[in-house]
């Protein structure tokens, strides 16, 4: 139970969030046309005449669109349909040339499924929750209203047209701001893993539209509004408690909240109305009948399932179970599929298994990897340094080449140049010596400039037995073995 | 006009490889024939180059040995039927001077086949119509005349009524048309002529403009059965761009042609005998199951018992299909634009609409519209595809017991123009016989039986089962062999 509450003047009121997720498919083209779906392109330029409506054009429905859904459905655990069909949404606008949508209202592709989001005590969530999805159905995108080229022109955009988007609907299940972003980062965590989203919210490649309502804790639900279009998790969470605490207010002060779409204003954070129940369209939905029903073969489904990858959870328990990382280690490098790639790729390099390479490997991709990047601004994707280098430079601690500090040095060298480690460390000789008969004459040295200081701690000082460490360490240039030097020291010192 | 035009296509493509004239010549000659037959009003437009073109390929394919087998064939090509290059307008303002820039793949399979194109013929306004009335560019007359001196102008039926027109005036010798609940029977019937509808799904509908996708069909339109066969042969197939294209191969209809029907079942379904239909129908209709037994039939009376709901269901699914396709037509991105000074999204919308649609359209989109409404879906539209569902049973059925099934193609003879066009309802009524196939899907055809008493032709409609369109040739051609129909308008229009 989430204890998140708004705190009004007649009591505390619990907040009921349901959001529904539009996610542009992944695929080279779209949903019922050969033209390009990728962003970026200059206006018009991935249009074909099926996009443009021209008279007498026909929607074929693409494949990779259906099996990128059906993935998504069998990701969260979701009923596949082996029948669903198309409907036609039916309403006028300038960035919808056939002057209806094709979706799924009726029978959509996918069905019940279920999202798990983890505790999170700093954000209020006391233990894992399991939000329910409703259904994933598949839908084209509109176009684009270009309102700024001409004084009193607008201009249409038809690149967006058709391209395919999953709605994903959620049960309304979550019940703070903070449980909506978990849901989204792992829905947008478990697109990346299947490839079905890129899940970019900047690129509007997924937008959220967010359904709240308040209530008195037992009561039955309140009407609710829905705020479209929102952009980013933090616009959500945002739009969320704004709306929220409207309603709140608006309850409070003896009105009624309107069933109604509403739109957020991140500038001035608010919500604003768009249009009432009263004045919604009257979509006309039925049956598109230029497409056959969709059924999905024995075989179809099958090569979905074996193309889905390993998902976020399971990861994670493996990482836990049969490498040993800590928990939150996992959840780090699992939470995004491009680290937790990055990970294995690395312990591959490595040629090494189990909890020992994975407690190393996982602290150092973790501490002194992602402290890379951060100062560097970069993303794992863009590191400068391989996994395999990353995987030589462990090698070579693991085997007392390089002591903890002196990785680190060739590390900030790797950044620099992205020289192999082991190239670094010849060029430069930061190489580890374990060479016991060189460090027994540094330490003679050491003891012999030093005859005051071994008194005292043969007197009983022990605390100087650092010195004597640092010393030694200073006059190899830091490139001692430091347990020899400790071995060696404690031997010279009786 | 000269011996070349009065030749079906039949005729004339073996006369061409015969060597009895070139390629050029016929398309001459239908040029000619074309330009002398203005007062029907059969065409939008007139493509006389095309037809030249693919003449002069023709006469070369001939010289080099590379016959295709529409070679020397100029057709006529309903103006629903998007051609690149020439305007194509569904008979609307709205599409006035909308040029494609692709072709339909019926037309490119025919053009490919080596067909030539005439012109683009006249026909209901996005076919929604029974006599062409509805056509933004005048109505077609029929080149019939009742026998009463009174030289009414008929109609030809629709709405492929330029395509029926045509054929029947022997202006072309053949026309694509297409069919959503009668569209290529009716005028078929009204005008002496052969038309088939075939299966729905074996003539890809890419590239034809809309107006009820899951009712509408191309089929073919010819002076006779053998001409049907040929022309639908080569206009069907299947087509990954329409994802309603059945993937079957296509029989060789005209090779497999025999009106010996012995060992076939004929149905006939008394559910068509509606009340006021004229005698002289149910007369014909009573000779035609005559013919058939002649031909070896054996006739068998069945029972088809959700007919008498097929025009109401009709008259809700296909406006509500129309209401969607045609939203598409809103002056954003060709054809008519109306923005009025001052006009906002919406305002131009709604002049853009009123000027471009006829009332017919209208009406239907308003009809579409209202059926497809929340809180009247399930009482129109939802039942209206229960009962379609039970009227395809109805035919799957029969089918168990016959072959195919015998019926008049209309409740009458061609009506004069203005006659029943004040009410829509009683329109409407004329596609009593032609609409249950239709919703079933199922391949029918109609072929010329006879006159009634004042001397237009009379129809009669052979319905088969999905893809045996073979089964309904056949009968057609038993029919046909026996009706003799051998009746010709008479020539008031080139003068």
């Amino acid at each position: 139970m989430s204890s998140y509450r708004i705190q009004g003047a007649t009591g505390e009121w619990e907040v009921v969030i349901g959001l529904e997720v539009h996610a542009q498919v992944v695929s080279n083209a779209k949903l019922f046309s050969g033209a390009s779906a990728v962003f970026g392109a200059e206006p018009n330029q991935n249009v074909s005449l099926i996009d443009a409506a021209m008279p007498g054009m026909l929607p074929v429905p693409n494949e990779e669109c259906i099996r990128q859904a059906v993935k998504t459905g069998m990701a969260i655990g979701a009923q596949i349909n082996r029948w669903s069909r198309f409907d036609r949404k039916n309403y006028f606008y300038a960035d919808l040339p056939q002057g209806y949508q094709i979706s799924q209202l009726y029978h959509p592709l996918v069905g019940e499924g279920t999202i798990t989001i983890d505790a999170d005590e700093k954000a209020g969530i006391k233990e894992a929750k399991t939000i329910g999805v409703e259904r994933i159905h598949v839908e084209q995108d509109a176009g684009k209203l270009m309102h700024d080229q001409h004084p009193t022109r607008s201009y249409v955009d038809l690149n967006r047209s058709g391209v395919a988007l999953m709605e994903i609907v959620s049960r309304p299940d979550m019940r703070s701001p903070a449980e909506a972003g978990a849901y989204l980062r792992k829905l947008r965590s478990i697109l990346r893993y299947v490839g079905s989203c890129d899940g970019n919210m900047e690129e509007g490649s997924m937008r959220a539209d967010v359904n709240v309502s308040v209530r008195k804790v037992g009561e039955p639900f309140g009407t609710r509004t829905e705020t479209k279009n929102v952009n980013s998790v933090r616009f959500v969470m945002a739009a969320i408690e704004t709306e929220a605490n409207r309603q709140v207010d608006v309850l409070e002060s003896g009105g009624k909240i309107v069933q109604e779409t509403r739109l957020y204003d991140p500038d001035r954070n608010e919500t604003r109305s768009m249009r009432s129940k009263e004045d919604a369209h009257d979509y006309r939905y039925f049956p598109d009948p230029d497409l056959l029903p969709l059924e999905l073969s024995d075989a179809f489904i099958e090569r979905c399932r074996a193309e889905l990858p390993e998902l976020p959870d399971a990861k994670r328990a493996r990482y836990e179970g049969e490498l040993g990382l800590s928990a939150y280690n996992a959840a780090v490098i699992t939470s995004d599929v491009e680290t937790a790639r990055w990970f294995e790729a690395l312990l591959d390099a490595t040629g090494k298994t189990g909890p020992e390479v994975g407690k190393q490997a996982s602290n150092w991709l973790i501490s002194d990897l992602f402290g890379a990047l951060n100062r560097l601004g970069k993303s794992i994707g863009e590191s400068p340094v391989t996994p395999k280098q990353g995987a030589e430079l462990l090698g070579l601690v693991a085997d007392g080449t390089l002591s903890g500090t002196l990785s680190k040095q060739v590390f900030e060298i790797m950044l620099e140049t992205g020289d192999d480690p082991t190239k670094i460390v010849e060029e430069r000789g930061l190489k580890q010596t374990s060479d016991t008969g060189a460090i027994e004459k540094v330490i003679a040295d050491v003891m012999a400039a030093n005859a005051d200081k071994v008194a005292e701690y043969r007197s009983g000082k022990d605390k100087l037995f650092g010195f004597f460490v640092g010393q030694t360490m200073k006059a190899m240039g830091g490139k001692a073995n430091p347990g020899v030097v400790n071995d060696l020291l404690k031997k010279a010192l009786g | 006009m000269s011996a070349i035009t009065d030749q079906g296509l039949a005729g004339l493509r073996d006369g061409f490889r015969a060597g009895d004239f070139s390629a050029r010549e016929v398309a001459e000659a239908f040029n000619a024939a074309v330009v002398s037959a203005k007062p029907l009003n059969a065409f939008i437009i007139e493509t006389p180059d095309h037809a030249i073109a693919a003449a002069e390929a023709a006469d070369r394919a001939r010289a080099a040995g590379e016959l295709l087998p529409l070679s020397g064939i100029p057709l006529g090509i309903k103006d629903l039927f998007c051609t690149a290059g020439y305007q194509t307008t569904a008979a609307s303002g709205m599409l006035e001077g909308f040029v494609p820039t692709y072709e339909s793949t019926v037309t490119a399979k025919l053009f490919a086949a080596g067909a030539g194109m005439l012109g683009k013929l006249n026909l209901d306004q996005f076919a929604m119509g029974s006599s062409n009335e509805t056509s933004a560019f005048g109505n077609v007359i029929s080149p019939w005349r009742r026998n009463d001196g009174g030289n009414a102008p008929l109609a030809p039926g629709g709405s492929s009524g330029g395509s029926s027109s045509a054929i029947a005036a022997r202006i072309v010798p053949a026309a694509t048309g297409t069919d959503t609940g009668g569209s290529i029977r009716q005028p078929a019937a009204f005008t002496g002529i052969a038309g088939i509808k075939p299966t729905y799904g074996r003539c890809s509908r890419f590239g034809i403009v809309a107006f009820a996708s899951s009712l509408d069909q191309a089929g073919a339109m010819a002076q006779d059965v053998r001409d049907s066969a040929i022309l639908l042969e080569a206009m069907s197939g299947f087509d990954p761009k329409d994802s309603t294209s059945l993937d079957v191969s296509v029989p060789r209809w005209e090779e497999n042609l025999s009106s010996d029907l012995r060992g076939k079942k004929v149905g006939i379904p008394k559910e068509y005998r509606v009340d006021n239909m004229p005698a002289e129908i149910d007369a014909l209709w009573q000779q035609g199951i005559a013919w058939l037994r002649d031909a070896g039939a054996e006739i068998v009376d069945v029972s088809l018992p959700h007919t008498r709901y097929a025009l109401p269901t009709y008259y809700i699914i296909a406006p509500a299909e129309a209401s969607s396709n045609l939203a598409r037509y809103d002056g954003v991105r060709y054809g008519l634009r109306d923005l009025p000074d001052g006009a906002n999204l919406q305002d131009m919308y709604a002049a853009t609409r009123a000027a471009g649609f006829g009332p017919e359209v209208k009406r239907r989109i308003l009809i579409g519209t209202y059926v497809l409404s929340a809180g009247f879906y399930d009482a129109y539209y939802t039942k209206a595809q229960k009962v379609r569902a039970l009227i395809a049973r109805d035919f799957e059925e029969a089918f168990k017991q016959v072959d195919v099934l015998l019926t008049p193609t209309a409740p009458s003879a061609a009506f004069a123009l203005g006659e029943k066009s004040a009410d829509p309802l009683e329109m409407y009524l004329n596609d009593v016989f032609t609409v249950p196939a239709s919703l079933a899907g199922v391949p029918a055809m109609s072929v010329p039986a006879g006159l009634d008493g004042q001397g237009l032709p009379l129809g009669l409609q052979i319905i088969g089962r999905p893809l045996d369109e073979q089964g309904v040739l056949n009968a057609g051609l038993a029919i046909e062999q026996r009706a003799g129909f051998a009746a010709r308008p008479q020539n008031w229009w080139a003068k």
